[in-house]
């Protein structure tokens, strides 16, 4: 236990001090927060169109706008698309982590000296892990902490905020978005583990995000609707993914080859 | 201590053209407790592929070995907690200071005085006053240092060092190689893989030429005994005429212990001339030969034993490779 606090404790001290990781642990939860604070505000002030109107119909079938007027529903339906990049959040920060643990130690040569201590690779993935994971999964919730606050005093009523705080995203925030910082952490020692330059690994494990980019432009274009249903689908897909991908992370991580064969 | 038998490490080739690669063929080798032990090998010779096997970072393709009597790949995290190891490169966490460096790797390593021996260490190796500097904005020697107090924190009673003065300046290799010193006799084994032949004649009880197969092990010494005998050399008072050295070589000749003379240019202008005897004990033998020569009436400047260096050693045995097996090995 004793390792396993030092471990994550040290990469935490190194990750402050790296200022491109840092700067993407910063930066990408602030936009990712602001961008729904501004749609938030932005549509509760703009006229709407009637054209825009006719489109949304179809999403205002949904029964939790049920009852809104087009202001209500317009901030509604706008803010909570932009909810989506909170699914985001716990993939691209633990990532950018993740890829430098064990491709940016090779690299400043204080991987040997750290397999030389010891430590199970079981014991020292799941640190290397956590020490990524809670980063991703404190922002996003810090983040989603902030866009209620905002939301709080920005929505038109009641019930345009009752929408941010429907189990649907209860489920995302709480239950999905930790399922899928597990698989993208457990993607970036994959790739990390397999890749000898840091860039590349931080590039490869960002594709990731991919899916998640597919289903964010399926929901504003208006194909894809979310509901409690499809994030408790998505969080059983996902805690499946994190077993297999943990399991192959364990498998994959070859001392011998990361230590012989990367120059 | 440690102890091998048959350890070989191949390496798999990459992709289509890529052949097998024999690291280490067959090592058996035997290092006491409390020895210093040279290992000498030219670059790519398979020295770090060893420690690497026998600090289990990396699995032996065949062969067995113990250290402290704990066998490789039985018991690795045992092993790996009663060694010290000074990789190649110190490896330093550059962003840290040195103490956050030092404090990481004692509770990696279960020290239970985490504090007292991050500051021993630190005051031993004249780090003390930089504690709180990054380790990044140290010079070479003092990274080094640095990670030679790493390697040490937990007291582990085999330590291992990788070229430990590769790529430092003089200075800071003296001062690398005196820390070293003081290691010895405190118990430990040390495992010293180096190039640097004055470092391991210097600090080595014994040391083992390596270049994948080990080809030689036993005191330096004992090697140069092995490869070149004993050797007397007498410096004569200038000046002597070639014929009057012939003449007296011949007397020294004659002496039944003596096996070979060779006859030499004087050291330097003063001199005159050099006699070089083969013989198999120098302080026994010397005042039989100095007698000789006197009754021959030469005129003797000084007599000293000629002593080859290690790098002499080294290129003989690296030029003459399998062949010549010295102290045993193999």
């Amino acid at each position: 236990m004793r390792q396993f606090r030092a471990l994550v404790g040290r990469e935490w001290a190194d990750m402050l001090r790296n200022r491109l990781v840092f700067y993407v642990v910063i930066f990408v939860p602030v936009l990712m927060v602001a961008l729904p604070i501004i749609m938030l505000f932005v549509s509760g002030r703009v006229p709407i169109n009637p054209q825009d109107l006719q489109e949304m119909e179809r999403t205002l079938s949904s029964p939790i706008f049920a009852g809104m007027n087009t202001v209500e529903a317009m901030q509604a339906v706008m803010a909570s698309n932009m909810m989506v990049l909170f699914l985001m959040m716990p993939l691209m920060v633990p990532v950018t982590i993740a890829a430098y643990s064990i491709v940016g130690e090779k690299v400043t040569h204080s991987l040997e000296p750290l397999l030389a201590t010891p430590i199970t690779t079981t014991r020292l993935l799941l640190a290397k892990g956590l020490a990524a994971a809670v980063p991703g999964i404190g922002m996003t919730w810090l983040c989603y902490g902030v866009f209620l606050i905002a939301a709080r005093f920005l929505s038109a009523s009641e019930r345009v905020f009752a929408v941010f705080v429907d189990p649907m995203w209860l489920v995302a925030m709480f239950i999905l978005a930790p399922l899928l910082t597990v698989a993208a952490v457990m993607v970036g020692i994959i790739v990390s583990s397999r890749v000898s330059d840091p860039r590349a690994a931080e590039q490869l494990g960002s594709l990731i995000i991919l899916p998640l980019m597919v289903l964010f432009i399926g929901m504003v274009a208006g194909f894809i609707q979310f509901n409690s249903g499809t994030f408790v689908f998505a969080a059983i897909g996902a805690a499946l993914g994190d077993v297999v991908l943990t399991y192959l992370g364990v498998k994959l991580f070859q001392r011998e080859t990361i230590l012989t064969r990367w120059k | 201590m440690i102890r091998t038998e048959g350890l070989c490490k191949v390496f798999l080739g990459n992709g289509k053209a890529g052949k097998e690669v024999r690291a280490v063929d067959g090592l058996n080798l035997e290092v006491q407790q409390g020895e210093v032990f040279g290992f000498l090998g030219p670059n790519g010779a398979g020295k770090t592929t060893t420690v690497r096997m026998l600090t289990c970072l990396i699995g032996p393709s065949a062969g067995r070995a113990w250290v402290n009597d704990l066998e490789v790949g039985k018991a690795d995290l045992a092993i790996q907690a009663q060694v010290g190891i000074l990789t190649e490169s110190p490896g330093l966490y550059d962003r840290l200071s040195a103490r956050y460096n030092l404090e990481f790797f004692a509770a990696m390593y279960g020290v239970k005085d985490v504090k007292g021996q991050v500051e021993k260490y630190l005051r031993l190796l004249d780090l003390w006053d930089r504690r709180d500097s990054e380790a990044g904005t140290f010079s070479k020697g003092m990274k080094q240092k640095l990670a030679i107090a790493r390697a040490l924190l937990h007291e582990p009673p085999v330590v291992f060092l990788d070229e430990p003065t590769a790529a430092l300046d003089p200075e800071a290799a003296k001062t690398v190689r005196d820390f070293i010193e003081t290691l010895r006799g405190q118990g430990r084994t040390i495992f010293l893989c180096t190039h640097n032949l004055d470092e391991a004649e210097r600090l080595c009880e014994r040391i083992g030429v390596f270049r994948q197969r080990l080809i030689a092990v036993d005191t330096p010494d004992a090697l140069r005994r092995q490869l070149f005998g004993r050797q007397t050399v007498v410096h004569l008072a200038a000046p002597a005429a070639t014929g009057e050295i012939e003449s007296l070589a011949t007397s020294v000749r004659a002496l039944p212990f003596v096996q070979r003379v060779e006859l030499l240019a004087p050291a330097d202008a003063q001199g005159g001339g050099r006699l070089v005897i083969a013989l198999d004990d120098p302080a026994l033998r010397n005042p039989a030969i100095v007698q000789a020569l006197v009754n021959q009436g030469a005129q003797i400047q000084f007599v000293n034993e000629m002593k080859h260096s290690l790098e002499d050693v080294y290129l003989s045995l690296m030029n003459n490779g399998a062949e010549s097996t010295p102290g045993g090995a193999q």
